[in-house]
């Protein structure tokens, strides 16, 4: 029996998370900036007043430079669950497939038209066609958002589905169920919000640097004004979201939430970790070394945030280990847990019993094969564990996803208290002189983006081993391709990515520095 | 609505995408013509900025057809994919650099130079479009590699779709016949994209050299697909037993598809015929500048009959040299009933998407770009 390369599934998913945040780089920002260029373009629409044309303009150059690298890094997304995680494409194709399908005919289309409206448009078609342009772009962009995160969401949550032994494939069932589960819901509110503090967090740095530099100070001050407003919805936008993420997050993934949490033994009234330090000598859940080396709690919160109780029980990495806890499973309702030993033997049931079934029909021995369809589909919740091969592998990276979600909750208080101080100071015309603001202003534009990727890291390495929630283990999902291909492809794109951040970071500050044209 | 029919509509979907990408490729004919049309840095500007307008038409919708093969026919998307990974690799890679290159070209602060991304133009208009021709090319020669589902089982290695050949995809460039098709998409890329400039740009200088480049280009275009197309339906195809779905090779299968498949023929007679009457009209009056829409729907004719012969009428439209039993049709590949059902609904809107596109088509290009328009500063690139 030939065994899979590991390094293969650890290169094969470096790429991918390569590519991922690099694309993640020039989204969030098409997402904000689409969203306040719109609205600009809008007052000038409603007022004809030039300077808010002046203002469009001048984001909008940004807009399109920043555009051109999220297309090009989103074309390899797409393309690699194919090359890469060919085995995924087939397992879940069928329904992981049609929101792709659905993007491309409603999004990229719609996108791709009207962006060529915005930018060569102005002195060619009328006001209000080339106002409604932009505002399509920016659907366009966040409707693409919407159906990637559908399909991630898919990922996180599989429901809407059945299990087909005769095509060894999952098959949708329920497409309502698909489109709105409500971790899709929570998803796409919880990303596209949070994409909008990114755009305002750009707008505003930009915009202080211009008031740092006595330039433009008119365009800057009404550009905060606007930004800091979208900026500040989209904070309360994402924490109300995020807050419902985290629930559906405890109840469906409760691995990724006691990752999140760095919580090994579960407890009733659990407290919510608002600043630690993880211990670095604790390897395993078992060895009963102490998690943390400091930690602040606000006590209770994580029991109410879960569970909308003080005093649930939150399942630690043990107790979800060993099972034997009374709690809410991924359907919502309340059962005893069972071990992930219990998990993986019920999981390599359901596996023969699919080989099983398969061998029973090329016999012709259709009773057979219904006797061995009913053990699939009665273990089927299980089937990936069936490939796990060390229970503990089950455990997401602690440190990773602990830290990550931290940074990602800690920036975004940091944004709701910045949003409203530059609000504020702009409102009363005092932001000019407050040059340290103005100053953190400028370096809250790369704490946006890691605010962003954070998020990204706690979705995507926090539900690891799972490609598939429970169903696959993201080994089982890659390609049967050389890792020396994935190695040169994964240089390749590293070193390709990296030339145009650069360029795209050098023609950005050289575009801010020119600053606003003149309106013609 | 049975299975077979919608299996059947998303074939014709897929084909349609696929028709409407060559058509598109002349935005990388326009790139690899940049310095062979553009001799002063005023003329190329000009041609890149009429490209510029197009390029994400073409970019967009190669990215839905391989969206919208991964949701009808996932089987095809796991394994040629996965399997011919360089020669998808190496498309990709040729539309990855274009999708920057319109942007950062003339911008200051490029890094890279303006050259360099001229040079990825080039490389996107040579590569994406041979490449591309290529791997089309293989739906009816071939390709070396084995589908067993039944792998899932196998707790050690459960890959269902593999590739036998070491070369990844790339050895479908050492088969003349998939050279010749991918040669053929590349002059006839080149061949829309001059009808393209004559009929969007005002400038006496570019019309004639794109004059030129249309007769230039249409004759290596007419031997490389006539070689193709004549080599094809004379040899053998794989054909699929209407019953027991077993495929096997049968000659002239392509050409017997054509015949017995009339709306077909004549789709492809009549895109044949309007693609040679936009250049032959073009050719033969200076002032004619519409031969682009005549030679497009021609080319879009032609190109969906092509993909229909190869899915329809109980053909592989992904066949397997290795092992002919592992090849792929519309029928063993495609997604569940539901699925094709739902995504049916979606495709509705499709009409409506067409006349978006058409208006906003309409809007930037009423005016023709001229040299005053690039002097007055109103144009991107």
């Amino acid at each position: 029996m030939e065994a899979l390369d590991y390094s293969l599934v650890d290169w094969s998913r470096a790429q991918f998370a390569l590519t991922a945040i690099y694309h993640w780089l020039f989204v969030p920002l098409t997402l904000g900036l689409g969203l306040i260029l719109s609205v600009m373009e809008t007052v000038y629409y409603k007022t004809g007043k030039t300077e808010w044309k002046r203002m469009t303009q001048f984001w909008m150059t940004l807009f399109g430079i920043n555009f051109a690298v999220g297309v090009a890094t989103g074309i390899i997304l797409e393309f690699q669950f194919g090359t890469n995680w060919s085995n995924y494409s087939w397992f879940v194709g069928d329904i992981f497939g049609a929101p792709l399908a659905i993007e491309g005919i409603l999004a990229f289309f719609m996108e791709s038209t009207f962006i060529a409206v915005m930018f060569f448009g102005w002195n060619k078609v009328s006001k209000g066609f080339h106002l409604a342009s932009t505002w399509l772009t920016f659907l366009g962009a966040s409707i693409s958002a919407v159906w990637i995160l559908v399909a991630n969401a898919w990922m996180q949550f599989p429901n809407g589905m059945t299990f087909n032994p005769e095509t060894v494939r999952n098959e949708m069932t329920d497409f309502w169920s698909v489109l709105f589960s409500p971790v899709a819901i929570n998803k796409i509110l919880h990303t596209v919000t949070s994409s909008w503090i990114v755009g305002a967090a750009f707008v505003v740095g930009v915009s202080s640097w211009f008031l740092l530099k006595k330039r433009e100070s008119e365009m800057a001050e009404k550009s905060i004004q606007l930004a800091s407003v979208l900026g500040f919805a989209g904070v309360i936008l994402a924490l109300l979201t995020g807050d419902g993420s985290a629930q559906q997050v405890a109840q469906r993934q409760p691995m990724k939430l006691a990752a999140m949490e760095g919580l090994y033994e579960g407890k009733h009234g659990a407290g919510l970790v608002a600043v630690g330090l993880l211990n670095p000598a604790k390897k395993n859940y078992d060895d009963r070394i102490a998690p943390f080396l400091l930690r602040i709690e606000i006590p209770r919160a994580l029991s109410y945030l879960s569970f909308r109780d003080f005093n649930a029980f939150v399942p630690g990495i043990s107790d979800l280990m060993d099972g034997g806890y009374t709690g809410i499973n991924a359907r919502g309702k309340q059962q005893t847990a069972i071990s992930v030993e219990e998990k993986r033997t019920r999981g390599q049931k359901a596996v023969q019993a699919l080989a099983d079934f398969k061998k029973a029909r090329k016999a012709g021995n259709d009773s057979l094969a219904s006797v061995h369809r009913t053990i699939l589909e009665t273990n089927y919740s299980y089937f990936g564990y069936g490939f796990i091969k060390d229970k503990k592998d089950v455990i997401p990276n602690v440190p990773l996803t602990f830290y990550a979600f931290h940074t990602m909750v800690i920036l975004g208080c940091f944004f709701l208290i910045f949003f409203v101080l530059i609000w504020y100071l702009n409102q009363k015309n005092k932001l000019s002189s407050q040059k340290w603001l103005l100053g953190l202003a400028i370096i809250a534009i790369p704490l946006a983006y890691i605010c962003s990727e954070s998020g990204w890291i706690v979705a995507e390495a926090g539900r690891q081993p799972w490609v598939i929630q429970d169903i696959m283990p993201t080994f089982a999902a890659v390609s049967s391709i050389q890792t020396s291909s994935v190695q040169t492809t994964f240089l390749l794109f590293a070193i390709l990515f990296t030339i145009m951040l650069v360029a795209e970071v050098s023609i950005m500050i050289r575009q801010i520095r020119k600053g606003p044209e003149n309106v013609h | 609505m049975d299975y077979t029919f919608l299996q059947q509509y998303w074939w014709f979907l897929i084909s349609l995408l696929g028709a409407l990408l060559v058509f598109l490729l002349f935005v990388q004919g326009g790139q690899s013509l940049l310095y062979t049309i553009g001799k002063t840095e005023l003329e190329q500007t000009m041609l890149i900025n009429a490209l510029g307008r197009k390029w994400e038409f073409t970019f967009t919708t190669l990215v839905t057809f391989g969206g919208a093969f991964f949701a009808s026919f996932p089987l095809f998307y796991s394994t040629s994919f996965g399997g011919a990974y360089w020669l998808w690799m190496s498309i990709l890679f040729c539309f990855i650099v274009q999708a920057v290159s319109y942007e950062f070209r003339s911008k200051k602060g490029n890094v890279l130079g303006k050259k360099t991304y001229e040079a990825f133009l080039l490389i996107n208009g040579f590569g994406g479009t041979v490449l591309l021709g290529v791997a089309v090319a293989t739906f009816f020669t071939g390709s070396d590699f084995v589908v067993n589902k039944d792998s899932l089982t196998n707790l050690a290695d459960p890959v269902i779709s593999r590739w036998l050949n070491p070369l990844g995809g790339l050895e479908a460039l050492l088969n003349v016949r998939n050279l010749m098709l991918g040669l053929a998409v590349f002059f006839l890329s080149r061949v829309t994209a001059s009808l393209y400039f004559i009929n969007c740009i005002q400038d006496e200088a570019i019309n004639a050299r794109s004059r030129k480049q249309v007769f230039v280009n249409i004759v290596p275009f007419l031997a490389f697909f006539l070689g193709f197309v004549i080599w094809t339906f004379a040899g053998k195809g794989f054909a699929v037993h209407p019953e027991t779905q077993q495929v096997y090779r049968l000659p002239a299968k392509y050409f017997i598809n054509l015949l017995e498949m009339p709306a077909v023929l004549t789709l492809f007679l009549s895109g044949v015929l309007s693609l040679l009457y936009g250049v032959v009209r073009t050719l033969l009056k200076p002032d004619y500048r519409k031969g682009v829409w005549f030679t497009g729907a021609g080319v879009v004719a032609a190109v969906l009959a092509l993909f229909l012969i190869v899915g329809l009428h109980n053909t592989s439209y992904y066949p397997s040299n290795t092992d002919l039993q592992s090849s792929l049709t519309i029928c063993n590949s495609s997604s569940s009933f539901f699925t094709l059902k739902v995504m049916s609904i979606v495709s509705l809107i499709i009409p409506f998407v067409a006349l978006y596109i058409f208006q906003a088509w309409r809007a930037i290009n009423r005016k023709p770009i001229d040299q005053e328009e690039m002097r007055s500063g109103d144009h991107q690139y």
